[in-house]
């Protein structure tokens, strides 16, 4: 992977003129590569990873995982199928799988009756879903290569030789 | 109780009250770190509780585990193209530091001369002193890029002189040496009859060109020990383990003290160092890459801020000047540490030619590298008014 996109995967705050030193380029250079990469689709945008476990009561969420069994259709296959299923703004992740199921659709809402009602209301209804299994997340320990726990101290003494 | 004359005779560290005086304080960010800022890879720390959960509790054999010895073996192999016999030539020991002691151990005679360049790491001489040896310090400079060359080798041989430490890349200067170079002190080793004795504990993170290990140049596998370890390169310090490679009498010669001062490397560390060879190269790339960022960051602000610093090949420190400031190494630390709280390791930590550097590793992440050198730049600007 290019190594501008390995620092920016681990902090997207870093600056091209931080960035320029640490690779031993310009800032400009960097800013240019950046700028291709963004064109290009390779970066498709910056976001906050905010840890959701440690939010108040009311600003929390609960996330379903939903195994979705469908029957492709005639010259379209599952792409179009798909298209249909991640429009809905409930859903945060879709993907095709290979197994028992079909797509495995990842879903947020406010409380497991929001999540229930999007299954029970737009989900199942649709045409050529043969059926879902809905998994509520009871916990959430890492994420997206983060553990969702506040890091703990370093253990090294602080000065040896 | 009455202290025998030898131990008397090393002197106390001078160091231990500046390191005191960090250790008493607060929010203090801290560049004054020999050991890296990652814990062990998972796999290795995971292997490791598998085999107390195995119930691998025991003794091994004094040299260490046949296995882990073999794939030490094949890993020098494939990697360096060097041959080390698993049975007679490689003895696991408790880290690099048991690896030199019985090196020198091993090798010295009562008067024996030790040379040692400097500024050097600090376990090197008092392990000398200790065999009834005499450490001789041969000063590196700066403008030659703390560099030991064949002419300050040859300068300081005499008959007495009966082994070279070579340490490198190197701790605290960060200085490593080209295939080259190697071959011309390799010319004045042999000429002059010298053992080496050589600690390539940081060979994992080299920047710029692949390190050369001393025992693949000609003729230097009957005169070298090669110490090596798993501390730096899998950030596994606290298992103590490292290895020492050899011509088969000196190895049967420290194993002979390893087994009645040491009996033999704990086997939960060796399970661990078995795991780190055969499955942590990725985690040693992804490491290595790291810290390359960190030292082109930290060494181009470092001159920025004023501190002239040499853009170090290999380990993990760096070791710029601090003589424009007109203080001592020791003051300057001293200085840094009670008004920004920032703590670095005077030079002197190392010897007397550390005076007028500091040791600043960058074994710490980006964030903490970027707040500590905006300090040291008010730092500086202060001091200069």
């Amino acid at each position: 992977m290019n190594e501008i996109l390995e620092i920016l995967e681990k902090d997207a705050r870093t600056t091209p003129e931080e960035m320029a030193r640490m690779l031993n380029t310009t800032p400009k250079a960097v800013k240019n590569t950046i700028k291709k990469m963004e064109k290009d689709g390779v970066i498709l945008k910056y976001k906050t990873i905010i840890n959701k476990e440690i939010l108040r009561e009311e600003d929390s969420s609960v996330r379903a995982l939903i195994e979705v069994k469908l029957t492709p259709q005639k010259n379209l296959g599952f792409d179009h199928l798909a298209e249909r299923v991640y429009q809905f703004p409930e859903v945060t992740s879709c993907y095709l799988m290979s197994g028992t199921y079909d797509l495995l659709v990842v879903v947020e809402g406010k409380s497991i009756h929001t999540v229930s009602n999007f299954v029970a209301e737009k989900l199942s209804p649709m045409e050529n879903v043969r059926g879902t299994v809905t998994h509520f997340i009871l916990k959430k320990y890492k994420e997206d290569g983060d553990i969702l726990k506040q890091q703990e101290k370093s253990k090294r003494p602080a000065i040896t030789l | 109780m009455k202290i025998s004359k030898i131990v008397e005779q090393i002197p106390p560290s001078g160091i231990r009250v500046f390191f005191e005086l960090v250790l008493g304080m607060k929010d203090v960010i801290s560049l004054g770190v020999g050991e890296p800022d990652f814990v062990t890879p998972w796999n290795i720390r995971e292997r490791a509780i598998f085999s107390l959960e195995e119930g691998y509790t025991s003794y091994t054999s004094n040299k260490g585990m046949i296995e882990l010895r073999r794939e030490i073996a094949h890993h020098l192999k494939t990697k360096y193209g060097l041959e080390y016999d698993p049975e007679e030539e490689i003895l696991i020991t408790v880290g690099v530091s048991e690896g030199a002691d019985l090196a020198m151990r091993a090798i010295i005679d009562n008067g024996d001369k030790i040379l040692i360049p400097e500024p050097s790491y600090v376990s090197y001489g008092p392990i000398a002193t200790l065999c009834q040896g005499k450490p001789v310090y041969i000063k590196t400079r700066p403008d030659n890029g703390f560099k030991i060359t064949s002419k300050d080798i040859r300068a300081s041989c005499d008959k007495k002189t009966r082994a070279l430490v070579l340490n490198y890349p190197n701790n605290p200067t960060g200085t490593t040496y080209s295939k080259k170079e190697l071959k011309a002190i390799t010319r004045v080793v042999s000429a002059s009859d010298l053992t080496v004795i050589s600690d390539e504990i940081y060979c994992d993170l080299t920047y710029d060109f692949n390190h050369t290990p001393l025992p693949t140049l000609p003729g230097m596998k009957e005169r070298v020990i090669y110490l090596n370890g798993f501390s730096k390169a899998y950030a596994m310090t606290g298992w103590r383990i490292g290895y020492a490679c050899g011509p088969r009498n000196i190895i049967a010669a420290m194993t002979k003290i390893h087994q009645y001062t040491m009996m033999c490397v704990p086997i939960m560390s060796q399970m661990a160092a078995l795991e780190a060879l055969k499955h942590g190269d990725r985690s040693v790339q992804e490491m290595k890459r790291e810290y390359r960022r960190r030292r082109e960051f930290v060494v181009s602000r470092l001159n920025e801020i004023g501190l002239m610093c040499h853009k170090p090949d290999g380990a993990f420190y760096a070791f710029p000047s601090i003589k424009n400031t007109g203080l001592s190494s020791m003051k300057f630390a001293q200085n840094l540490l009670k008004e920004e709280k920032v703590a670095v390791v005077p030079g002197t930590a190392f010897g007397e030619s550390g005076e007028g550097y500091v040791r600043i590793s960058y074994a710490s992440d980006l964030d903490k590298l970027k707040e500590a050198l905006m300090r040291m730049e008010r730092f500086l600007l202060k001091a200069r008014r």
